[in-house]
């Protein structure tokens, strides 16, 4: 009996998820450019926010280096793309992530707390200064253009394959002992040792894990700029928005993130068009406003209110962590 | 009692700045016995029960777990060897269930059980620890004895061949106490091995075999129940030197 609830459990969100992204790989042929642009937003920030939900909800560590992993996605391609077929690019970009993941996760996941949050945002302004400085002193032109045959079409498509093959994997993750053994190492770090989890080893993994998926997000992203320098790539605004995104949707959830994302990327897009000058405090606004009404994110609102399982601790959710932190 | 020795803690030395916190420990367990580790407030017993554990490193001095050297790995590593601990201070996983918090011990120890089958053995060990109303109760909304029950039963889902109860016993009403004490005591009888922090009293005399006594550090006395507890040295630590 167990197992095929098991199997149906299993299958049927899945067997859901597959329509759902079936049917969205027509939105090209139904709507305009303006649309399709809005519609890559969307998809680009989903994936960022359930990356970085993926390894930060559980484990409530901030992290803000989002940009520096896309960033890094985005030069892979101005380096590589006219060199090598895309998907090798996508593949070395990948890779690059990963390399710089493991470096940053071996060397940074001792430090907790508020000592990680300063240490990834110090990295996001390291390797810009290092590319910078590259670029300046080697190749003596700041910027890069990236001039490849891949159409608006092509990125949303790409994008959306990568935002299911991520949501698949959150899926199987949120299932495997992977998974629970980030659960356990979120509620207490010293009990998850003594459990016998190898607590290193699990966070590297799932950092790195995260990692990949916003370089690849970076790369797909990129061919849409043409012209990319240091300061565009590596915009630390980004993985702000990604941040808040994340916890207003309540990234203890899978599908938490996205309904962060797509109210925020409206309101975004809204706040760039009619108060141009004013984004940044508008923006400083909206992040005070969710994490003072919204501890617990638009799902946490949903299980407080008429949720089938409410949560046993309504006064110790996440976010109020993070915000001290 | 066999005489087969299963712990071995020679020379163990812990500082912290200047504060020597465990000093020259050393004393041995053997397989199946209840050893209990007493001694006044802040006189190193939590202490030594984190350097056995891998919860601290030790400065100096060695753990022997089985004929196998353990001193100063990591904790997991020192789980898997086959040390279980509960702390001083419950430590139980609020936001999981009590299922999921045996299974927390299930699913990561050598020969770990995962799905189905770990389901089915958190089940008997909540059942075996007298939590088998609770399993989707979060752990979090459990009462203070029935979290101590749920750590308990944690541990001993990791299997281990010596278990550490680090005043498992304190805080507890007269009947609770005599739960945990028959509790403990059929642990015994199933072969396990126990290091005990203790404070109370009638679970020392009824439950431990072997008793080692500190007082700041350094060990003071070791010896039967009854024959530490009559020590001068060891009345003189807890009362002062009036009553010795």
């Amino acid at each position: 009996m167990n197992i095929v609830t098991f199997k149906s459990d299993f299958i049927k969100p899945v067997i859901l998820g597959a329509i759902i992204f079936a049917a969205l790989a027509f939105l090209p042929s139904l709507v305009d450019s303006y649309y399709m642009s809005l519609a890559i937003s969307i998809t680009s920030f989903a994936i960022l926010a359930t990356a970085w939900a993926m390894f930060s909800g559980p484990t409530r560590y901030i992290s803000l280096a989002t940009v520096v992993f896309f960033g890094i996605g985005a030069y892979t391609v101005a380096v590589l793309g006219e060199i090598l077929p895309f998907p090798v690019v996508l593949i070395c970009a990948a890779l690059a992530g990963t390399v710089l993941a493991l470096l940053v996760g071996f060397s940074t996941l001792r430090l907790a707390g508020v000592y990680f949050v300063i240490f990834t945002f110090g990295l996001t302004e390291l390797v810009r200064q290092v590319v910078s400085w590259y670029e300046v002193n080697v190749t003596r032109e700041l910027g890069r253009y990236i001039f490849l045959d891949i159409t608006q079409d092509d990125i949303y498509w790409q994008l959306l394959t990568l935002l299911a093959v991520l949501l698949l994997t959150g899926f199987i993750l949120g299932r495997s002992r992977l998974g629970f053994a980030l659960r356990i190492i979120g509620e207490d770090e010293t009990v998850a040792k003594h459990c016998g989890i190898n607590v290193t080893r699990v966070k590297v993994a799932l950092f790195v894990l995260s990692a990949v998926f916003m370089t690849l997000t970076g790369a797909i992203m990129a061919p849409r700029w043409t012209y990319i320098d240091p300061v565009i790539a590596f915009n630390p605004m980004l993985s702000f928005q990604v941040v808040i995104m994340a916890l207003l949707g309540g990234p203890r959830r899978l599908l938490g993130p996205i309904l962060g994302v797509i109210p925020l990327t409206l309101l975004f897009e809204v706040l760039t068009a009619n108060f141009p000058n004013h984004f940044s405090i508008m923006l400083g606004v909206t992040f005070m406003v969710i994490v003072y009404l919204l501890p617990g994110g638009v799902i946490g609102l949903y299980e407080k209110y008429g949720g089938p399982n409410k949560p046993s601790h309504p006064n110790g959710p996440p976010t109020t962590k993070e915000k001290t932190a | 009692m066999s005489a087969e020795i299963l712990l071995s803690v020679s020379g163990l030395h812990k500082a912290f700045g200047g504060l020597i916190a465990v000093n020259q420990m050393q004393f041995d367990v053997h397989k199946g016995e209840i050893l209990g580790l007493l001694g006044p407030n802040g006189s190193g017993k939590t202490t030594v029960m984190n350097l056995i554990s891998g919860a601290l490193p030790p400065n100096e001095g060695k753990v022997v777990l089985a004929g196998r050297d353990i001193t100063s790995l990591p904790a997991h590593t020192i789980s898997h060897a086959g040390i279980a601990r509960t702390f001083q201070l419950v430590r139980i996983l609020p936001d999981l269930d009590c299922i999921e918090n045996i299974e927390a011990g299930l699913a990561f120890r050598p020969g770990p059980l995962w799905g189905d089958a770990a389901k089915l053995a958190a089940r008997a060990l909540l059942d075996r620890i007298g939590l088998a109303d609770h399993a989707h109760t979060p752990a979090g909304d459990l009462t203070y004895i029935d979290q101590k029950r749920l750590e308990l039963g944690r541990a001993l889902a990791l299997q281990p061949k010596l278990l550490l109860l680090d005043e498992w016993l304190a805080g507890l009403n007269p009947s609770e106490l005599q739960e945990g004490i028959a509790l403990v005591r059929k642990l015994k009888s199933e072969g396990l091995t126990i290091i005990m922090v203790e404070h109370v009293m009638d679970a020392i005399r009824s439950l431990c075999d072997r008793c080692v006594v500190m007082n700041t550090g350094t060990k003071i006395a070791d010896g039967t129940p009854e024959t530490v507890l009559a020590d001068p040295e060891v009345i003189r630590a807890y009362l002062g030197d009036a009553h010795a």
